[in-house]
């Protein structure tokens, strides 16, 4: 598996504010990278300088083993991208766009391949609307059809599901999914949605300030089988105070949103059901919640957003 | 680089706002056309009113008088201080209009380098630019010809008025068209480089039209003091150089000199100091967006 992209010691200085600082990683070919972090964390002006569009105060890129800043052209003319918002020319059609970012990559295609892409995306039956006729998730799949216009090796989605309600994150994430086991693309998604890269993802970096927390395969960085329960009882209150003082105390994890948190393995969840039904706990709702969101929290900022969670 | 410039050209005539400008254009020549040909001789009357203490006009000398290449003249001097304003709409337009759009970040990751982005945008607002005199030209010169039909044309000067033989006119509007190309390349080239700077295209049209009023007050004044230290260096000290292309010698009877120009250097040193506006103007938008990081 040979290197995609490789970044090394990478800086970069708004005046005073480092906004990347010190940022080095790795992304294999074939994979599904997860570029994690709050709002605000580096991920936008890391994908930004992966792209050209800002320069670097120091480090190295390199892309396809060639350097960006030496090889630019060369090198864009393998990658596809969508920064924040799939901005289009809303006063053309979907077709038009897409000729025009086809013909801005350097390659001739096809009426037909156009038409093929839009099918790909779901939107052949509004190829000939105007872009501002369409809804947002419309945008965001057109958005991702001119950023595999040209056939990149390489496809970096800066937070592809913005702005999206739920059928339009399905849709985006089974797109992606499609492109990485199908047509064998190597994707590079920047998200703060860590259960959206939790479930397409094989790596993942988590940066904060700027600077790399951790990085890893997902299945590495943290345990898959511990899981957070968010339990709803009619009375939360005198049941929290309930199952602290009783045999699943040591399960007690907290409490949020008027939901009582137990952090248990997966094995332990039956019995858990168990114990509640027997102490005669009035249980509205009882459900799993991946204990990533935590742990993404507790890497980035630390006790304290742990504590405010716990409250 | 020509199938960028087929695009951009693509992207501009496709936009409503483009026509704008000639629907303007069109409206204004019209308007003067009908006012002039309905009421054409009150115009004339006023024109020479400031004459009349010493000279003698007879009806016959009005009627030739009024003629498609005066109308012309008439519409060029009235229209050529507002198409600016029309030319900024589209120059200003060009960076910061993309980057309010948010498309300008996604074309700065297609394999494009930022000159040729720049060339090519550029080329295209001077295109658009050409294309408003052409059809200024052909509206206010050829449909002004046909309605008015053509005749020598009277050029008023303070010094009094002189008469260019008909065969002898038609070479000087081709002349004043293309010196107007490159004075309103001029503006269009600084509503280029302000769009560079600016996330939104009202910034840099509105920036450019201040400029211009300001810089064409200042070139207007008759402060002494301004005429050697300012005005020199203004570019709209000679945008309006146009004009010299209809003044013409006269020989010692007072005759004009068919296919003469009065001062030709002094028109030739205005077009090159509007040529270098230019390339400072270009260059320096270059510069800028080369090192721009792009955060829009």
């Amino acid at each position: 598996m040979s290197t995609i992209v490789s970044v090394k010691n990478l800086y970069k200085n708004f005046k005073e504010i480092k906004a990347v600082n010190d940022l080095s990683f790795s992304v294999e070919q074939g994979q599904i990278y997860g570029f994690l972090g709050q709002n605000g964390a580096g991920k936008s002006t890391t994908i930004r300088m992966l792209l050209t569009l800002i320069k670097p105060t120091s480090g190295v890129i390199e892309i396809f083993g060639l350097n960006l800043q030496k090889h630019r052209k060369e090198v864009l003319r393998q990658i596809g991208a969508i920064i924040e918002r799939p901005d289009l020319y809303k006063y053309l059609t979907a077709l038009e766009n897409l000729r025009i970012f086809a013909a801005m990559s350097g390659v001739k295609v096809s009426e037909k391949k156009l038409l093929d892409q839009l099918a790909m995306v779901g939107l052949a039956e509004r190829a000939h609307s105007k872009v501002k006729t369409y809804s947002q998730g419309m945008k965001q799949r057109l958005g991702i059809a001119t950023a595999l216009v040209h056939d990149p090796q390489l496809v970096i989605l800066d937070e592809p599901t913005n702005g999206l309600d739920p059928q339009g994150i399905a849709d985006v994430r089974n797109l992606i999914l499609q492109l990485s086991k199908e047509m064998n693309k190597t994707l590079l998604i920047s998200s703060h949605l860590l259960s959206e890269v939790e479930l397409i993802a094989d790596s993942m970096i988590i940066i904060d300030k700027g600077e790399k927390i951790v990085e890893g395969k997902v299945n590495d960085l943290f345990d898959p089988a511990e899981t957070i329960i968010e339990l709803k009882t009619i009375d939360d209150e005198s049941m929290y105070e309930k199952l602290k003082q009783s045999s699943l105390e040591s399960f007690v994890h907290g409490k949020r949103n008027d939901c009582i948190l137990l952090k248990l393995h997966r094995q332990q969840v039956p019995d858990a059901i168990k114990q509640l039904v027997n102490m005669d706990v009035p249980i509205l709702s009882f459900h799993s919640k991946h204990s990533l969101e935590d742990y993404f929290l507790s890497l980035t900022t630390g006790s304290q957003h742990v504590e405010a969670l716990k409250n | 680089m020509w199938k960028l410039l087929k695009i951009e050209l693509f992207k501009i005539f496709k936009r409503p706002r483009t026509y704008i400008a000639f629907g303007a254009i069109a409206a204004i020549v019209f308007l003067i056309q009908i006012a002039l040909k309905y009421d054409g001789k009150s115009y004339i009357d006023l024109l020479l009113s400031n004459l009349s203490g010493s000279f003698e006009f007879n009806d016959d000398f009005k009627d030739k008088l009024l003629n498609g290449y005066l109308i012309c003249f008439v519409i060029l001097n009235t229209l050529l201080i507002q198409m600016p304003l029309l030319i900024a709409l589209i120059s200003g337009d060009a960076i910061a209009g993309e980057a309010n759009m948010g498309t300008l970040r996604l074309a700065m990751t297609k394999p494009i380098s930022r000159t040729e982005y720049m060339l090519v945008k550029f080329t295209a607002s001077f295109i658009y630019t050409l294309a408003l005199l052409v059809v200024m030209a052909l509206l206010a010169l050829f449909g002004s010809m046909l309605i008015f039909g053509t005749n020598d044309m009277v050029v008023l000067r303070s010094e009094g008025i002189e008469q260019i033989k008909n065969f002898d006119v038609l070479w000087r509007y081709f002349a004043a068209f293309g010196y107007a190309a490159v004075a309103l390349t001029t503006v269009s080239a600084l509503a280029f480089l302000l769009s560079v700077f600016a996330e939104n295209s009202i910034g840099p049209i509105i920036a450019t039209m201040s400029i211009v009023i300001v810089f064409t007050i200042l070139s207007e004044m008759n402060i002494p003091i301004y005429d050697e230290t300012i005005k020199p260096y203004l570019f709209t000290s000679h945008m309006v150089a146009w004009k010299g292309f209809f003044y013409v010698k006269a020989n010692a009877e007072g005759t004009t000199i068919n296919g003469s120009i009065e001062n030709l250097p002094a028109v030739l040193r205005s077009l090159g100091i509007l040529i270098v506006y230019i390339f400072v103007f270009l260059g320096a938008a270059i510069w800028v967006f080369r090192k721009k990081d792009i955060l829009t």
